[in-house]
């Protein structure tokens, strides 16, 4: 006589009739990326240039002497600027992979089988991505600012800099929404998270460095719109009180039309049954 | 879900109206009017009968050009969500999350359908032990082999407690040991919960389900109580003749007598209810054919299917 029943037993807990999916999804994909030490090697050297920046606001406030150090509009800008290098990056990292692994693993179907809807799991996938890049631009541009009002015990700069927050804001959300959409988009268009890495390199690398030769051969700056990240700097540009090289208007309809292509391209990809016909 | 007791009073789980689903120019599924009763139903048919489009649509991931299908008492095409949340789908080829180990992956599945974390983490312990992965479980699914990753697309499929199973081809794969094991979890879990067991094997079919709908070409070729349509034993039989053997094949044809295997050296032989064996040996007389071998036989779920299929 079998002292313990070992077939089927139904499950009596809680169920959550509408479980946020994307929360869950997204989740997973930031611990699945955690735990891997080379990834948090990047994410500590993507904050190395705040650390710079730090010491440089901590000297700038503090010193008399080494008021040349002391922060401006321009350094939150150039500070941005330059962690575009660590957002491609981080992009490739942990972005090639998302969707592109997923349909190595045939996981869409899965995902799909499941109570959760197509634009459950894209804005999932996406926040993981846009979480590791808020970390590496918004987050320590924040800091950077709570820092200058910290060492100078005031909160003056930020009284005469009132377009510094939503410039540094907005700034760091389109770079975000940028990348994270197009790497995305384009690990959609693949089973190999290389391939979709290399697309990606090859979008914003070979179109920038397109973009300079052809600018320079013409002298046309209308080129910009060639580069993606380049057409978004126009924007940051603009937004910092830098007159850009192009009307703003122009590069902001570039980057949502690009923006309205990541779309459709992930509405047409992610699909749980691949119709051939 | 109140309407699924009454639709589940009904005795049936799936209910299909007239459904049509196309791809492209291409016509998947006919028309298809059948109705899933509880328990495990085998759904059968050659590849390309439509059991997996079949499967596809009942969850929602495939929407038909035409008809109603109602699942668990709700339409498909209104609910598919909720549908979901109480429905497993095991699909047929290869699927995971990849980089993630077996307790992980069921937990998060679980999570997906709308567990709390701890119940998720808790029962994907209990489901990855019920099917057999209890000492595998933190191993990455990618190393497992083939019979172990049917076992974990069956664990995630049952890691919420659906009240309905589809299950498409799960034995594929798996080496005979594996096989019987999977279709005695198969058959254990139909006590409990309904099973929708798609499959072109007749005997996983046969010895897992009581149920079976045919498919063929995208059109119920039939479909009923497995006992009912295999018939009564007395009325197929074994055959072996010397002579014109297609003369004679022909002339039950026309008497109104089904026969099949007719290539081998044994054909089965189908005589209508109510009407006597002895009309075999009358009409291989009329044609001047030797019966050698004459033995009534069990009629089995492959006699129904290619009775169905017309072969």
């Amino acid at each position: 006589m079998p002292i313990h029943d070992q077939g089927y037993r139904r499950y009596s807990g809680a169920r959550i009739l509408r479980a946020r999916s994307w929360l869950v999804i997204a989740r997973a994909g930031i611990i699945e990326r955690l735990r891997e030490r080379r990834f948090l090697a990047l994410l500590l050297v993507a904050w190395l240039l705040f650390v710079v920046r730090a010491v440089q606001i901590y000297f700038g406030t503090t010193f008399v002497r080494a008021s040349f150090f002391a922060p401006s509009e321009e350094t939150f800008h150039g500070f941005l600027t330059q962690q575009r290098l660590f957002v491609f990056f981080i992009t490739i990292y942990a972005g090639a992979g998302l969707i592109a692994s997923d349909r190595q693993a045939n996981a869409l179907q899965l995902y799909l089988s499941k109570p959760i809807t197509r634009h459950d799991y894209i804005v999932g996938k996406l926040a993981t991505l846009a979480a590791f890049l808020i970390a590496v631009t918004w987050v320590p541009a924040m800091m950077l600012l709570m820092l200058q009002v910290l060492f100078s015990g005031s909160l003056e700069f930020v009284s005469t800099h009132p377009r510094l927050v939503p410039a540094i804001t907005i700034t760091a959300a389109l770079q975000v929404a940028l990348a994270s959409m197009m790497m995305l988009a384009l690990s959609s268009l693949s089973r190999s998270r290389r391939f979709a890495a290399m697309l990606y390199a090859l979008v914003t690398i070979f179109a920038g460095t397109i973009e300079r030769v052809l600018q320079t051969a013409t002298g046309a700056a209308g080129w910009v719109l060639l580069s993606p990240q380049n057409t978004l700097l126009v924007i940051t540009d603009a937004l910092f009180g830098i007159e850009p090289e192009i009307p703003v208007t122009i590069a902001l309809i570039a980057i949502v039309t690009l923006m309205a292509v990541c779309v459709a391209v992930l509405e047409r990809r992610v699909r749980a049954v691949d119709v051939v016909a | 879900m109140n309407t699924e007791r009454s639709e589940r009073s009904n005795g049936s789980t799936v209910v299909l109206e007239n459904v049509t689903v196309r791809y492209g120019s291409h016509q998947a599924l006919r028309s298809v009017s059948v109705a899933f009763p509880e328990g495990a139903t085998g759904l059968l048919g050659p590849n390309g009968a439509g059991k997996s489009t079949l499967i596809k649509a009942l969850l929602g991931l495939l929407r038909p050009a035409e008809g109603v299908m109602r699942v668990l008492g709700r339409d498909v095409a209104e609910a598919p969500l909720a549908i979901r949340a109480h429905v497993g789908y095991m699909p047929e080829n290869d699927a995971h999350i990849p980089g993630m180990n077996a307790v992980s992956f069921v937990a998060y599945c679980g999570e997906l359908c709308g567990l709390p974390p701890a119940d998720a983490m808790q029962r994907a312990h209990e489901v990855l032990f019920y099917v057999g992965l209890g000492e595998a479980r933190y191993r990455n699914v990618e190393t497992y082999s083939t019979g172990m990753k049917q076992r974990i697309k069956l664990a995630q499929a049952l890691v919420h407690d659906p009240d309905l199973l589809l299950l498409d081809e799960p034995t594929n794969g798996m080496d005979p040991k594996g096989r019987d094991e999977m279709l005695a979890l198969i058959r254990d879990i139909a006590d409990r919960i309904s099973v929708i067991l798609s499959s072109h094997v007749l005997p996983d079919v046969e010895s897992a389900c009581e149920h079976v709908v045919v498919l063929h070409k995208g059109v119920v070729a039939t479909h009923g109580p497995i006992a009912a349509l295999k018939g009564d034993s007395a009325r197929v039989f074994e055959l072996r003749v010397k002579g014109d053997e297609k003369r004679f094949i022909e002339a039950l044809r026309e008497a109104g007598i089904e026969s099949h295997d007719e290539s081998g050296d044994v054909m089965r032989v189908f005589v209508p209810a109510g009407r006597p064996a002895r009309v075999l040996f009358e009409v291989a007389a009329r044609h001047g054919v030797q019966v050698r071998h004459f033995r009534a036989s069990v009629p089995s779920l492959e006699d129904v299917f290619a009775r169905a299929l017309g072969d």
